[in-house]
Formats: C-alpha cells, sequence, structure tokens
C-alpha cells in the first residue's frame, strides 16, 4: 500500500518514458530504496560494463514510507554503477524532490540508454516526458532549477539535476535535489552527465497512502516522541547539525588532518559548529543563520549559511550573499582539516559551490588534499597546477580550486579525477587516501578502529554511512565499545552494516538511528506496507541486501583483495591524541568478519550463506 | 474563548508535517498539495513560514459566495464551507485577498482551513510549536513580551 506499485523506465536512447508494475515479489525482499532499486540493476545490467557507458543503467528509488509522516520520510537513492569506484552505488539524498517523486505515483525511475542531445526529464503526476535541454547545458545546479521552474510556470516542482561537474565527466559529479541536498557519494552525477540528461524535474499531487492508518499514525507518533527526547536528535543536531561532531572527533585523536598525516587539527574549533554560531569578528553576524529540515522531518539537523558579504571568496559576488545550505560535518572536515583550511567562510564558499556545480564535497577536499601532500612532496609542481602554490592550508587556493573543479577548468580538471586516479597519474598512488576509489569521510581508522572495518568492506568504497560505528564507540549508541580496540568490531560492524541496509531500504533517514533501533521502525514499515516486517526480518532483509551488494562487486570484478586500506594507515602511527602510537588493526578484524558473514577466507559468500538469504 | 493559530515563522524548519496531518485528516492519505495550510521556502532569505486562513471577522469568500455556501460558526467564528451548498464556482478564491480558500477538483467544492473544529491537527503535528492554538485576543502576547524584554532601561547600559 505505501509503496505505489509503479515503476517509470525512460529509455534515453528511444526518448520513451514507459510505465511498469512494480515487481511485488521483490519488494516484499528488499523493501524499496537502496535494497529493491539494486536488486533491480542487478537484474538488469551486466556488473562489469563501463560505468560510463550507454548501457550502465542509472535508479532513483523512493522507499516505501517515502512521502509519508514517519520522521524523515523524504529520501530516495540513486543506484547505478559507481563512475568513480566502478562498484555497486547507492546515494541517498533528502530534501523534498524524493516524496514529490511519490507524488507524482511513483516509486522508482530506471534510466537506460543515453541521450543523442541533453534532455530532461519533466514529470508531472502520471505524464512523464523527455525535454530539450540543450538550453540548459552548461548551466549550474541553481540556475538550471531556477530555469525549470520558470518555464513550465510550476514554482512548487522539485528538481534533481547535475551541474557543470556531472556534464564534464568530474569522477565524483553528484545529483543535486532542491539546491543543496545530494545524492552525493561515487560518481552518480557523473553517471547522469554520461546520459546527457540534466535533470529531473518532478510536481506530484496525488496521497501516499498506507495499510493500516490507524497502527502508522500511533507508531509514527511513538518514533517522533523517542527523536525530540533524544539528546542527539532532540538537542545535539538541530542546534549544532552534525557539525556537532567537529571538536569530539579532534579530541578523540580521529580527526584526519592534511591527508591523514595526523589525526587531530590544531584550528578543529575554527571550523566547528561552536564557530559557526558564533558572531563573526568582521561583521558581528553568525555564519549561520538557522536550522533547516527535510521533507518530514523532525529532527532538522540542515545548516543554512551566510557568508560574511566583505569575505574575499565572495566580495563583489552579491549572487552568494543569500542564505544557502552550509557545512556539514563532512563537508567542514574535507574541505577543512583535511586540507589544513581554518577560514569557515572559505569553508563555506567551497561547500556552496559544491552545491552549485553539483560536485562532492568529501572526495573534493581529499583529492585536493592528496594533491597538497604530492605538491608538499614536490611531485606536483607549478607547472602542473597552473601556477598555484598548493600548499596545506591556504584558503585563497581552496576556493580557487573550488571554482576550478565545478567548471573543469586547468587544474580542477585534474582534481576532477578522484583521489586514486590523481595519484596514480603522478606516480604516487599510497596518497590517496581511497578505498574501492572513493576517498574516506572524517574518521581516521587509527582513532576509531571499527570504521577501519567500516571502510575496507564497505561496497561503495570508503564511507561512514555504510556503518557508522562512531556512534558506538564515540558517542556509546546503543552501547559504548573502545575506539581503540579491534575486539567485537567485527560483530559490530555487521549489525550496522545491516540494519543500514534495512533503513537505507525503508525511505527513512539514518540519522534517526541515534535514537531509533529497529525496535522503533519495524512497527512503521509494518503498519505501511504489505509483508511481514519486524526488527529480525528488516535485519534479514538489510543482510540479504549487504549480500547482493557484495556480489555485484564480486561480479564486477573486486575481490577480498580490494578489501584494504591505504600504508599510511596500516604503518604509520598516530602522531598525537588518544590513539597515540597506534595503527589500523583490519588485518586482525578482516578475517573475522569474513567470518561473521558466512564469507570463505577470499571474502566470497558461501552457498550456504546465499541460500540462507535467498539471494 | 474564541481560538485562532498563532503562527511563528521563527521557529519553522520546512518539514512539512503540518501539511502532512492537515491532508491526512482533511483528505485521508498524505498529499501536502491538498493541504489547507501550507509552510513557504524563502530560500535565500533562510525563513521558512506556514500560513493558512485567518478566519477573517468580515470574511471576502463569505461575502463574495453567491449560494450562501460560505457560514460562520457562532461559537468560534471559524468560517465552513458547507460543501451541499457549494456550486464550485470558485468566486470566492478570486474575492480572498490571501489565498487561503482554493478549488479542489476531485470533490469539485471549495476548501479552507476549519480548525479541525476546534482541535487543529497542524498544531499537534509541528515538532518545534511554530503553529500555536490560542484566544484569539492574546495572539500577541508572545511578541509582545519580546517587545517589552527589549524596552528594558537596563538595556542600554548593558550593551555599553
Amino acid at each position: 500500500m505505501a509503496w505505489t506499485r509503479k515503476i517509470l523506465r525512460v529509455n534515453l536512447t528511444e526518448g520513451t518514458c514507459v510505465s511498469e508494475p512494480l515487481n511485488m515479489d521483490w519488494a516484499l525482499k528488499y523493501l524499496g530504496q537502496r535494497g529493491l532499486g539494486t536488486k533491480y540493476l542487478m537484474e538488469e545490467i551486466d556488473p562489469k560494463v563501463d560505468p560510463l557507458s550507454p548501457d550502465n543503467k542509472m535508479i532513483f528509488a523512493t522507499g516505501p514510507l517515502t512521502g509519508t509522516c514517519a520522521s524523515t520520510a523524504g529520501r530516495y537513492s540513486v543506484i547505478t554503477k559507481g563512475a568513480l569506484t566502478g562498484a555497486i552505488a547507492c546515494s541517498n539524498s533528502g530534501g523534498y524532490f524524493g516524496a514529490e517523486l511519490k507524488f507524482a505515483g511513483w516509486d522508482m525511475i530506471i534510466f537506460e540508454g543515453k541521450s543523442e542531445k541533453p534532455v530532461y526529464l519533466c514529470i508531472i503526476d502520471d505524464k512523464a516526458e523527455l525535454l530539450s535541454a540543450e538550453g540548459l547545458w552548461g548551466k549550474s545546479v541553481w540556475d538550471t532549477d531556477a530555469a525549470i521552474k520558470a518555464t513550465h510556470q510550476e514554482p512548487m516542482m522539485h528538481i534533481a539535476a547535475i551541474g557543470v561537474a556531472g556534464e564534464k565527466g568530474n569522477m565524483y559529479a553528484c545529483i543535486v535535489n532542491d539546491l543543496h541536498r545530494a545524492a552525493g557519494r561515487s560518481g552518480v552525477g557523473a553517471v547522469m552527465g554520461s546520459k546527457n540528461l540534466k535533470a529531473v524535474a518532478v510536481r506530484g499531487t496525488g496521497g501516499v497512502s498506507v495499510e493500516d492508518f490507524g497502527a502508522f499514525m500511533k507508531s509514527t507518533e511513538a518514533g517522533k516522541k523517542a527523536l525530540a527526547e533524544n539528546a542527539v536528535t532532540g538537542e545535539g543536531l538541530p542546534a549544532y547539525g552534525t557539525q556537532v561532531l567537529m571538536n569530539v572527533i579532534n579530541e578523540s585523536g580521529a580527526l584526519p588532518t592534511r591527508n591523514f598525516r595526523d589525526v587531530q587539527f590544531e584550528s578543529a574549533n575554527d571550523i566547528s559548529a561552536e564557530a559557526m554560531a558564533e558572531p563573526r569578528r568582521s561583521d558581528g553576524k553568525p555564519n549561520l543563520l538557522t536550522n533547516q529540515a527535510c521533507f518530514s522531518c523532525t529532527i532538522a539537523c540542515g545548516r543554512i549559511s551566510q557568508i560574511d558579504k566583505d569575505h574575499f571568496s565572495v566580495v563583489n559576488k552579491p549572487e552568494y550573499w543569500g542564505a544557502e545550505g552550509g557545512l556539514e560535518y563532512e563537508a567542514a572536515w574535507a574541505l577543512g582539516a583535511a586540507t589544513g583550511v581554518k577560514d569557515l567562510e572559505a569553508l563555506t564558499y567551497a561547500n556552496y559551490i559544491c552545491n552549485e556545480q553539483g560536485y562532492d564535497p568529501i572526495s573534493f577536499g581529499s583529492t585536493l588534499a592528496a594533491a597538497m601532500d604530492m605538491y608538499e612532496e614536490g611531485v606536483l609542481t607549478k607547472k602542473d597546477t597552473g601556477g598555484v602554490e598548493l600548499k596545506f592550508g591556504s584558503a585563497e587556493m581552496l576556493t580557487k580550486m573550488a571554482d576550478l573543479t565545478g567548471t573543469m577548468e586547468g587544474f580542477g580538471e585534474q582534481l576532477g579525477l578522484g583521489s586514486k586516479r590523481l595519484c596514480e597519474k603522478y606516480g604516487r598512488p599510497e596518497l590517496s587516501m581511497t578505498v574501492k576509489g572513493q576517498e574516506f569521510p572524517a574518521y581516521d581508522p587509527r582513532g576509531i578502529q571499527g570504521m577501519g572495518l567500516t571502510y575496507a568492506t564497505s561496497n561503495r568504497g570508503a564511507c561512514h554511512l555504510r556503518s557508522y560505528t562512531v556512534s558506538s564507540e564515540i558517542l556509546g549508541i546503543p552501547e559504548k565499545t573502545d575506539p581503540l580496540s579491534t575486539d567485537g568490531k567485527a560483530g559490530l560492524v555487521k549489525a550496522f552494516q545491516d540494519a543500514t541496509a534495512a533503513v537505507d531500504s525503508a525511505g527513512l533517514c539514518i540519522f534517526t538511528t541515534f535514537a531509533w533501533t529497529l525496535e522503533d521502525i519495524a512497527p512503521q514499515v509494518d503498519a505501511a506496507c504489505e509483508g511481514n516486517w519486524t526488527p529480525d526480518t528488516l535485519m534479514e532483509a538489510g543482510e540479504r541486501i549487504w549480500n547482493m551488494e557484495r556480489n555485484f562487486n564480486l561480479a564486477a570484478g573486486f575481490s577480498g583483495k580490494d578489501d584494504e586500506l591505504p600504508k599510511r594507515l596500516m604503518k604509520d602511527a598516530a602522531k598525537t591524541g588518544p590513539a597515540k602510537g597506534m595503527v589500523s588493526g583490519l588485518d586482525k578484524m578482516l578475517p573475522e568478519y569474513y567470518e561473521v558473514r558466512g564469507w570463505n577466507t577470499k571474502g566470497v559468500p558461501t552457498e550456504e550463506t546465499l541460500s540462507r538469504l535467498g539471494v | 474563548m474564541q481560538k485562532t493559530l498563532v503562527i511563528d515563522p521563527g521557529k519553522c524548519t520546512g518539514c512539512k508535517q503540518c501539511e502532512l496531518a492537515c491532508s491526512y485528516v482533511k483528505e485521508g492519505s498524505f498529499n501536502p498539495s491538498k493541504s489547507r495550510i501550507r509552510v513557504f521556502d524563502f530560500h535565500t532569505e533562510g525563513r521558512f513560514v506556514p500560513y493558512t486562513c485567518t478566519q477573517c471577522d468580515e470574511a471576502w469568500c463569505q461575502q463574495a459566495c453567491p449560494v450562501d455556501a460560505i457560514t460562520t460558526d457562532p461559537v468560534s467564528g471559524v468560517k465552513q464551507v458547507h460543501e451541499n451548498l457549494c456550486v464550485g464556482c470558485k468566486v470566492c478564491t478570486i474575492a480572498c485577498p490571501f489565498g487561503t480558500i482554493n478549488y479542489n477538483v476531485a470533490s469539485g467544492k471549495v476548501v479552507k482551513c476549519d480548525h479541525c473544529g476546534g482541535d487543529p491537527e497542524c498544531v499537534k503535528a509541528c515538532p518545534t510549536q511554530a503553529i500555536l492554538y490560542s484566544d484569539v485576543e492574546q495572539a500577541g502576547y508572545d511578541k509582545m513580551q519580546q517587545w517589552a524584554g527589549k524596552t528594558d532601561n537596563a538595556a542600554p547600559a548593558n550593551s555599553a
């Protein structure tokens, strides 16, 4: 019932849009969004396909709860073979776009082929058509959003688009919806650009129903109460956003600094949530203007910022003087600590450009950090960088490189390769802080051991959102484990991975899990959907999804050998903080992980495991 | 006592829980496009503003209606649309200066906020208390209190 039971299949080569029924047998096994979208991709493409070829497909998938009043139920994911990684990609986004797609009557859109000329997909309820985007090609995400709304005279449309970065094949380009929410990782925007698809615009006027309204209102009400009463979701996130972590992680000795040379950033406080809220010395106003919720979210962790008009990054550029999406923790870390830059306004500007031109600030900051590392080692010179001094800590250089990367000009084109390709190109692959080609987020595996295993085994390459063990190891949720110990981390990572896969498939935001367990989520899903959804069946669905994703990657050519971390994290000990003297204990955790997963010693799921899960 | 919806945009996060609650109770499904209350996003100002019918005393919609389908509840003062009388002519939607009475294609009638008969769902659904339901004669109390605080004689000394 919560599913609309309708899929839109868009063949870009033929220019056709066709409605087809949702496969309900799959929905009952894979729930929706991440799980169900991946199942469709798995069935429809050869995992060996070139991600940027017309043979790759790209799926926009909502969850069954998307569009309902369950807290945070506005999510959608983009599932494809990632441009950056060549692995399964599933990038999740909030805002209002996902819910609007549901209101238009669609669970999912499957894009296949490649359009000869630039197009955008316009959906108004059950009417879907491909329209020329030749006048939009070359425009930013923000200009595209405004132009499409003006063309259709539909201010209530919600739009997901790529910027110039996605058009020009930046390998970590994202798809940005509602101006500053993004399906951010693994280069899903590059895949979209390779199909000559500029945007998806949706207006929906239908309603979303659930199977049992009485039970649903009751369980969602209880869920919202739990979120409001929890210290993280009720106080920390609305007041400080995810940026609440900056000082906490720094004090834990797990804030990767200057391309993971260090694990603590001496200027962490300057780029923290606290700094965002304080009045600036320059103009007496704080960087943070207000918080914003995504659709249906009662947490409201989103940041809305305003840069000082006289800051060098925006002086004489009034288009950046208004309120825009501000820094989240991962972005502040990548643009700041990873590059050694402590100028909060410069970080905010770079973050704006990431949204405006559609590329991932995590991968960009990390790639820039790797380039700086090579510059300081003399591998890169001014000749390579177009005359720019690529030194750690330069705010002017950061904003300049953000501009160039957005339009893929000058050295920005090199940065658009991503850290792995860039470091390989200049003969220093070991300086690329990546797993399966994807750059690390903001937690150092030497200081938070579980995150090393998380990164190494993540199906979409290094990522914090596949098993956020920081929750347990630092915040003590649901229970405290020692961040410096490898004991029990294999089981912890597996549990987080499976539960997260279920949440990502429901239409909910993973941030709810600071307050919710599957005990809170299952009654909401069960009241909304056909099928029997309990904490156990959700966990099993999550495990099924994880193994399916693993199978995709194995078929794509990855193996257990790719479950590894860069040498720097395995050999160079942390220099300061609580983890001083430590390296990652991945070699201890990985064999244990394969065992608890029911995989053989090479990291391949056994027949027994696959048949138990019905993969 | 007559009550009114007291809206404080400064507390709104743009989550649309009010629209979801309204559309569920009025239309039977989650459908913001059919909500009687709507949240507006003034993006470049970083402001979200919920807006709905304020139940005018001398209501333009009521006076424009050619078939007297809009009446005033004598106790609450709420303007109600009687679906059995409404002919869907939409003249009220032209007359209303605020745009808060609108046509519903499915029913062929106009729809507007009716305070859910005295227990507004939007108020209960709002997670930040941006929408309250209070004594219409005291609707300005919180704002008065805020400004009263700013006129404290000690303020200039503090700010020195």
